[in-house]
């Protein structure tokens, strides 16, 4: 994890500018600004004083036809946490800014009602006096038993902190799409269960009625109808024209056009054969369409049949009537996972913002350091979740089939970030490149929208609006637009009205608005069906654009021009940069011009690990008026990231944070700066959700840095403890009881490299006695003394053995191992630090840990360092050139070379090992005294 | 008693830094053979025998076919003129089978099942292309595995060890006796041999435990009770013979009762090897010296080890491995030194001669002895220490390492660090290459 060692105060002052301007200035998102209430005595990280809720918590909420908003559900699902926070009231918030209230009903010039497939929308709202933003997400569900066959919901992510909410909208939007897809998926599944039950109902009606007016015309002879016949013959009409427009919802819900997203994680829930039938066999009815679904039929085949009912002619829709539940909307099954996902969210956004920032700018610079990482970090953890595991619940459902849909359908949005573009944002570019991505996906993304768009609207008119990526365009906050676009008075996003390939690239404009009870919302649309006019007339005075803003969006909407969108400018950009960096990796310790020759072996990567060490992640948060500047000032991408200097890099950046301390005090251009940041954060945001195992592990590291922090106060003797596990040395604890024990080697594991990627050398408690493949093994084991025969050997093979191991006996307070000279674990471990708290020491470790691989990583990968320059050079001139290396270059001292040869050797073994075959472990050791430390 | 020498943590001339534990084995490893420059073999109780490559440590073969203990092992090459050299492998198992091996391919090329008793020895004449094993009685045999012929049955205990001799001659030791074997042609037959008994040795008190040639002319016997001859390899007569390492007269501060405590295991000739001027001999406890021209003991270690000396071997730059049954394994240096005669010897010396505290008497006498002539000594410079029981035996593999194998089921390779950093360092930018991850701008 690359940190800041502590989190320090710094706070800007005018005066200090020009200083600041030749001092590489403190990362922005590290920095704490002037806290506007200081005189009042409170610390800029105490809670925003005007929230009424204590932590961030996610609410659901439906725009009910009975009652209007209601909040449904919390999560977590406890009072103290929203606390005095009116629900219900705020739930009136978020479902009012609900765009996509989908159009459903009888289209002008349609004959039968139509689904809308409509997308969610996500927008972002504050209100500032009750202190509770918000990143809410809307969704409808559909109920046939509903107006208009909908039900509004919403999934709000409430929290004090608005900047965490414009932060991380693109990690929260990526999450809520999957828990809104999970329920929609459920949902989908129920109403088509719902809508055959209610064909049956009809049929069985239709057959009834039928009957009877048979039985009525045998009875009447009379030659003319009666009116109860006449009555009966519309009431069998209007049967006859509910099964067809029934039969239609069915095919419409089961055509539910998933190809739409075919090329991005998206996968169909349903069958593909059932969307063929769909298309292909419109005149077919249910009876037909049923066997090209076996999965749906064996899914259902434990279900007793089903009895038809007699529908009455007028059903009519009782306000009386209760309304189902969301658990009845969707499949329990999938309603569980929804709140399983949704809990998910919780967890991992809860928190300070600034941390989950750090976090993922750290996980995504250590996913870089492909080679490196392995060393001190938990490297499990950055691999990509696997899809499946968000409905790991499936297992429990032996049906192949839903185990395949499950499997099959799990929906993460696809926020890729490469390397790449990663580091050219790193280096200067506030503009994301996720473009690129998208447009890679694009084209037969958009051949295969088109041409089932194009069938589908044919035969459906399914409105299949705005591809998913909003990402696409440079717009974070979207509402994917739906088919009526009720509120989309203020995006005049010029689209083209007709479904045309186009659609889907189409750039976006993001819009702030301001309603007038400082509601602040933030939405785009990419609409291509949007009637502006109507929204403006039943709305018109809902929100007050800002004319200002076009300006800005100018700019927003021309940045997708500027990102390369081929992996070969991002070559030339990581040459360009090796190149410079090359030389600042020359002048780590001293300038020694007559070294510069072998560096340049290093090749790639150790440039960019370099680099990444060098060069703090600063221009994250770019804000708005540096933004603009550099659009300004490089028109082109690669002019940017190639030509910037470091020097160039801060200045912009200073600049732009002059401005943001400036506009904060003014509300408006402080929304203004919203849309720039969220913009730059998400796009150089790491897509990854935080692993689950994470929660756990941050406790574990929280604890394992107190208890590392006890050590080093308590034990004189810390560092040659530390010594002997950085330099391959396996430290032995002893102790008679367990638990001190390994609290102990949970403590000292922080300090201990990994042999690889997958397995820890740690062991925490072994009661047997050692041999030497344990410490072939093992780099910490914690080691059961007793007074039985048995210990006794235990202690004998110690001693036998004790030129492999360090002993640090946990009961006599002794620590027998080599002599340290070093400075570098004095940096590591200070007895004398101020550090407090367990988590900041465990990033302070981290961070001078980072340090280090880093010197490692340059030592194993400069070839003149270990290989002959020319034939003839004898070896000791290679010794000799390691060797001041290691001493000028590194500026190592005695023991700490041995350190990073260590460090090197594993390094070396780990990227030579081949990928099918675990590395043989080796012991490497030294003869070297040991001496006994005594407290 | 003397303490065993110690050296302390702190060993500048132990190149061992580096060492790779290679587990496979289910029982005693005992036997350890070299296949060619980079293969060994290893072979033990558990009857499996395994390939190895020495550079990487990866196991290639595993080889099942015997069903009991091994008890011999010898690697048996092609003929040079073939092309492509074939490498064969020999074992023999308490089941009193031979089984031939193929070690290109891993797999059993010929198993022999026809004997009377358990093969103890294997050796190959290489010269003659046939091989003979050796039991209750001695058989030859060619390389297509056809049994040429076999002497009438020599003893239950059967042949403990074999070695070849000049002239078509092999010597067998047989309990105490030494026995020369010649091969001659067969009156007969095309490539028939027969084996005739030239020559029974019984200059032996008791069983002969080694045998070792020393040079064309000249090879040596140990002996369970200490004795060490060196016979002319032509005639077979007995050149010299030393038999008394253990000798309380050459010590005379040894005490009575200490001298009647000790067993024969301490005094027996546990195994020889040799250089051109001397023979090393491992004897109990210690390491002796003789040189062959002097003929005597130049320099001894009394107590190398804690425990029996199981193997020895010399290296070619004077230096000396022993492993024992304490599971050590040391590295010694046979080191000159001018002593002027009228010094003392200095306290805390080596165990020179055993001395510990030399009887001044003795001590002059020695010293006269040995007047103006090199002062020979065996330091101690290195040990390796890893297995947790009896190292049965190691291999010395040059600049690749040094393969030991132990009761502990265990086989340690040690290595140089040094080198082997280096080695990986080219391996990673070979692989860089390959991987196009490096751009070369040099």
């Amino acid at each position: 994890m690359i940190s800041a060692p502590d989190v320090v105060a710094f706070t800007r002052e005018e005066e200090l500018e020009d200083e600041l301007y030749s001092e590489p200035p403190l990362p922005e998102e590290y920095s704490v600004p002037l806290f506007p209430f200081a005189s009042h005595g409170a610390n800029p990280w105490a809670k925003v004083a005007s929230s009424k809720f204590t932590r961030d918590f996610i609410l659901i909420s439906e725009f009910s036809e009975q009652v209007g908003p209601q909040p449904l559900l919390t999560i977590p699902d406890d009072a103290k946490v929203s606390g005095t926070f009116d629900l219900n009231y705020f739930s009136l918030r978020i479902m009012s800014v609900d765009y996509q209230a989908s159009f459903v009903g009888h289209p002008p010039g349609s004959a039968y009602p139509k689904l809308n497939f409509v997308e969610d929308s996500k927008v972002v709202l504050g209100d500032s006096k009750e202190g509770a933003f918000a990143y809410v997400h809307h969704l409808t569900l559909y109920d046939l038993e509903a107006r208009g066959f909908v039900r509004p919901f919403c999934m709000a992510y409430i929290s004090a902190d608005e900047h965490k909410i414009m932060q991380q909208f693109q990690e929260l939007s990526a999450e809520f799409s999957k828990a809104s897809e999970c329920l929609k998926t459920g949902n989908r599944k129920a109403f088509a269960n719902e809508l055959e039950k209610k064909l049956k109902d009809l049929d069985y009606t239709r057959t009834v009625l039928h009957n009877e007016t048979e039985i009525q015309k045998k009875a009447n002879d009379k030659g003319y109808y009666t009116t109860q016949a006449i009555e009966k013959a519309n009431e069998l009409a209007s049967v006859e024209k509910s099964i067809i427009e029934h039969q239609d919802l069915l095919k419409q819900i089961r055509s539910y056009p998933y190809r739409k997203l075919k090329g991005s994680d998206f996968h169909p829930y349903e069958p593909e054969c059932a969307l063929d039938q769909a298309n292909t066999g419109c005149d077919q009815d249910l009876a037909a369409s049923d066997p090209a679904e076996p999965g749906e039929r064996h899914l259902y085949a434990h279900v007793p049949p089903y009895t038809p009912k007699l529908i009455k002619a007028k059903s009519a829709k009782c306000f009386d009537k209760k309304l189902k539940t969301l658990e009845e909307l969707c499949d329990i099954y999938f309603f569980t996972q929804t709140l399983d996902q949704l809990h998910q969210i919780e967890r991992t956004f809860r928190g300070d913002a600034c941390y989950l920032l750090t976090d993922q700018i750290s996980r995504a610079l250590l996913r870089q350091q492909s080679v490196t990482n392995f060393l001190f970090e938990d490297v499990s953890f950055l691999d990509e979740k696997p899809p499946e595991k968000q409905y790991r619940g499936c297992q429990g459902l032996s049906q192949d089939a839903v185990d395949r849909k499950c499997s099959e359908e799990s929906p993460a949005p696809k926020v890729v970030i490469s390397l790449g573009s990663y580091k050219s944002s790193v280096e200067s570019v506030p503009i994301k490149m996720e473009q690129e991505i998208e447009d890679s996906q694009e084209p037969q993304m958009t051949e295969s929208i088109t041409s089932e768009q194009q069938e589908n609207l044919d035969y459906l008119d399914a409105d299949i609006k705005g591809s998913i990526s909003s990402g696409e365009s440079i717009e974070v906050l979207g509402t994917e637009k739906s088919a009526s676009g009720l509120t989309k008075s203020e995006s005049q996003a010029s689209l083209p009205v007709s479904p045309s390939p186009q659609a889907g690239r189409s750039k976006v404009g993001s819009r702030r608005t301001v309603s007038e009870d400082s509601i602040e919302v933030l939405s785009t649309c990419p609409s291509e069906s949007l009637i502006p006019e109507d929204f403006k007339a039943s709305h018109p005075s809902a929100i007050n654009e800002e004319p200002y803003l076009d300006d800005e969006e100018g700019g927003l909407r021309f940045t997708p021009k500027l990102s390369p969108d081929n992996a070969d400018e991002q070559g030339e950009l990581s040459k360009e940069e090796n190149l410079m960096q090359v030389d600042s990796a020359c002048c780590i310790g001293k300038e020694s011009p007559n070294f510069l020759e072998p560096l340049p072996d290093l090749g790639q990567k150790p440039c960019d690990e370099d680099g990444v060490v060098r060069i703090p992640p600063q221009p994250y948060r770019q804000v708005e008026p540096g933004l603009h500047g550099s659009f300004g000032a490089f028109p082109s991408h690669d002019g940017i990231s190639g030509g910037l200097l470091p020097y160039e890099l801060d200045s912009r950046y200073l600049s732009g944070s002059r401005e943001l301390s400036k506009s904060s005090l003014d509300e408006c251009s402080d929304s203004a700066s919203y849309i720039s940041s969220a913009a730059s954060t998400c796009s150089d945001r790491t897509p990854s959700p935080a692993h689950p195992a994470c929660q756990a592990s941050e406790r574990h590291k929280k604890r394992a840095g107190q208890n590392a922090l006890r050590f080093i106060r308590q034990y004189p003797f810390a560092h040659p403890a530390i010594y002997s596990l950085l330099s391959g040395r396996t430290l032995i604890v002893l102790g008679e009881e367990e638990a001190i024990v390994k609290k102990l080697v949970t403590a000292l594991s922080i300090f201990l490299p990994s042999c690889g990627p997958y397995a820890r050398p740690v062991k925490h408690w072994v009661t047997s006695p050692l041999h030497v493949v344990d410490f072939q093994k093992w780099k910490l084991i914690g080691l059961q003394r007793t007074v039985s025969p048995g210990g006794v050997n235990v202690l004998h093979t110690l001693s036998r053995y004790s030129r492999y191991v360090s002993i640090l006996d946990a009961d006599s307070k002794t620590l027998r191992c080599p002599l340290y000279k070093g400075t570098l674990v004095s940096r590591l471990a200070d007895h004398r630090t101020q550090i407090k708290r367990g988590s900041t020491y465990y990033m302070h470790v981290q961070s001078i840990l980072t340090q280090l691989c880093s010197k490692a990583f340059l030592f194993t990968f400069c070839h003149h360092l270990h290989l002959p320059i020319s034939e003839r050079e004898p070896e000791e001139a290679v010794v000799n050139r390691r060797m001041s290396f290691l001493k000028l270059q590194l500026g190592l001292a005695n023991e700490d070379i041995k350190i990073v040869q260590y460090l090197a050797e594993l390094l070396k073994l780990q990227y030579v090992q081949e990928p099918g075959q675990g590395a043989n472990p080796l012991l490497r050791f030294d003869y070297v005294p040991s001496f006994l430390y005594k407290i | 008693k003397s303490p065993v020498q110690t050296i302390g943590e702190e060993q500048i001339q132990n190149p061992y830094t580096e060492l790779l534990v290679l587990k496979a084995h289910q029982d005693i490893v005992r036997f350890l053979v070299r296949i060619d420059d980079y293969r060994f073999a290893s072979a033990g109780d558990d009857g499996i025998v395994f390939l190895w490559n020495a550079q990487t440590g990866e196991r290639l073969f595993e080889l099942h076919g015997h069903t009991q203990k091994i008890t011999a092992i010898a690697p048996f090459s092609s003929s040079d003129d073939s092309e492509e050299k074939n490498h064969l492998i020999l074992t023999a198992s308490a089941d009193r089978t031979v089984i031939v091996w193929d070690c290109t391919s891993g797999r059993q090329v010929q198993k022999v099942s026809c004997f009377h008793s358990t093969v103890k020895c294997l050796t190959v004449l290489q010269r003659l292309d046939v091989w003979l094993s050796g039991g209750s009685d001695l058989c030859v045999w060619n390389r297509k595995l056809d049994l040429l012929c076999k002497t009438s049955h020599l003893t239950d205990a059967g042949i403990s060890a074999l070695l070849e001799l000049p002239k078509n001659c092999v010597a067998a030791a047989v309990g105490k006796e030494l026995i020369i074997f010649r091969l001659v042609a067969s009156n007969d037959g095309s490539e028939g041999w027969n084996v005739l008994e030239v020559k029974r040795l019984v200059d032996h008190q008791d069983n002969i435990l080694s045998l070792v040639s020393v040079n064309d002319l000249t090879f040596a016997t140990g002996s369970h009770v200490g004795e060490l001859i060196v016979w002319d390899a032509l005639d077979w007569t007995k050149q010299a013979s030393e038999c008394n390492f253990w000798d309380s007269s050459v010590h005379p501060d040894l005490q009575p009762e200490i001298k009647l405590s000790q067993s024969p295991n301490e005094i027996s000739v546990q195994h020889l090897t040799s250089d051109e001027e001397c023979v090393f001999a491992a004897v109990g406890k210690g390491i002796y010296v003789y040189n062959l021209q002097m003929k005597r003991v130049i320099a001894c270690q009394r107590t190398a080890h804690d425990s029996s000396v199981l193997h020895i071997e010399k290296l070619p730059n004077r230096q000396l491995i022993s492993c024992s049954e304490d599971g050590s394994v040391r590295i010694w240096e046979l080191r000159e030194k001018q002593q002027l005669p009228a010094e003392p010897v200095p306290t805390g010396f080596f165990n020179m001669w055993g001395f510990g505290r030399a009887n001044k008497q003795a001590n002059q006498a020695a010293k006269k002895m040995q007047e103006n002539t090199p002062v020979h000594f065996l330091e101690l410079v290195g040990d390796l220490i890893g297995h947790s029981s009896a190292v049965q035996m190691f291999l010395y593999f040059g600049e690749l390492g040094l393969a030991t194998c132990s009761a502990d089921h265990l086989i340690i390779f040690w290595k140089d660090g040094e080198r082997e950093s280096r080695l990986r360092s080219l391996t990673l930018f070979q692989k860089l290459a390959q991987n196009g991850d490096l751009q070369c701008k040099f």
